[in-house]
């Protein structure tokens, strides 16, 4: 088995809201040094094989299809193996 | 003759202050009511100010502010404005934050606990009952004579959530102000909205000045709208501060 681990960012040229509206938090704050705050997606999940590839495979079709949305953001993911036996759902 | 019950000692009547954030939505319901039905002074009070018009209440009313980004009422709880609310709430006066404006309290942390996502996962707008759990508060004393106050609610994150110790301080210390129930006033699973834990649907701080409640009594105070148990909260707030 494997565990993944997705983060998805939105384009830097695409406007983040949120992004946007956080760092008004920040200057309200005093932050004044904080800049260009972006909100991305951090996503954790267990693939159930022990065929690599086909974790691969699944992962970014999860994340073409469902997770990202291609036409404004970008994917990167990392699989590392794993057992159940280490207390994680 | 002066015959409205509103009036201070002073002659002057009552002032409110709503503050606006960007987002809030439910600032101009606040003030008709307090305006037209309860008949105090009131004006709104934008989130840049740095003073509070010397206002007798604060309220904080419901609305999405900042987008609910983050966390509801996260990027609220820094406007400008919120550290005069905070410097007047420890000195005592009142503040009340009504849905958004409780969430706002509690990120502030003039009220305990957090809000998390409703249970079921839904947006959930619709008429409610309240049981009143403690009616030795500015907000609730003199409300008589009622099994259960009928307001609505309108929340995604109205889940009331606190640790055990938090929980159990809020119940020694009486802070509990409203809990959901059926009509009749039972309080069980089936009469909870949202999952907030304890049912809870209003807390008071230890010193009675702060509260914040998910409803909206604003929404159920004019007779047009077929409901007026809220206006009962405004109405004894008023008295039991000016009278």
């Amino acid at each position: 088995m494997f565990k993944a681990k997705v983060l998805i960012k939105r384009r830097n040229t695409i406007l983040d809201p949120q992004g946007k509206a956080v760092e008004i938090g920040a200057k309200h704050l005093g932050l004044s040094n904080i800049k260009n705050t972006r909100i991305d997606k951090y996503i954790e999940f267990v693939v159930d094989t022990n065929n690599k590839k086909t974790a691969e495979d699944e992962v970014i079709e999860y994340c073409k299809k469902l997770l990202a949305n291609p036409i404004m953001e970008d994917f990167e993911f990392t699989l590392s193996e794993w057992t159940p036996s280490q207390k994680e759902v | 003759m002066l015959s409205e019950t509103k009036s201070s000692v002073s002659g002057k009547k009552p002032k409110f202050g709503i503050v606006v954030f960007p987002g809030s939505n439910c600032d101009h319901d606040t003030y008709y009511v307090l305006r037209k039905i309860i008949d105090v002074d009131v004006v709104f009070l934008w989130h840049k100010q740095t003073s509070l018009d010397d206002c007798d209440v604060i309220i904080l009313p419901g609305g999405f502010s900042y987008g609910d980004y983050l966390r509801t009422g996260a990027i609220a709880r820094f406007s400008p404005i919120m550290n005069e609310v905070i410097n007047f709430a420890k000195k005592g006066g009142f503040v009340f934050g009504i849905c958004n404006g409780f969430q706002i309290l509690l990120e502030a942390g003039l009220l305990p606990g957090v809000m998390i996502r409703n249970e079921s996962l839904n947006f959930v707008c619709k008429d409610i009952y309240l049981k009143i759990e403690n009616n030795d508060t500015v907000y609730t004393k003199g409300i008589t004579g009622k099994t259960s106050l009928k307001i609505p609610i309108a929340h995604g994150e109205g889940n009331y959530f606190a640790d055990e110790k938090t929980l159990s301080e809020l119940e020694s210390n009486n802070q509990i102000v409203f809990k959901y129930c059926s009509s009749d006033g039972s309080i069980s699973e089936v009469a909870n909205p949202n999952g907030s834990v304890l049912n809870i649907a209003g807390i008071i701080n230890k010193n009675g000045n702060v509260m914040g409640m998910m409803p909206h009594p604003e929404r159920s105070s004019d007779s047009v709208l077929g409901k007026t148990d809220g206006n009962l909260i405004f109405k004894a707030l008023v008295n039991n501060i000016f009278n």
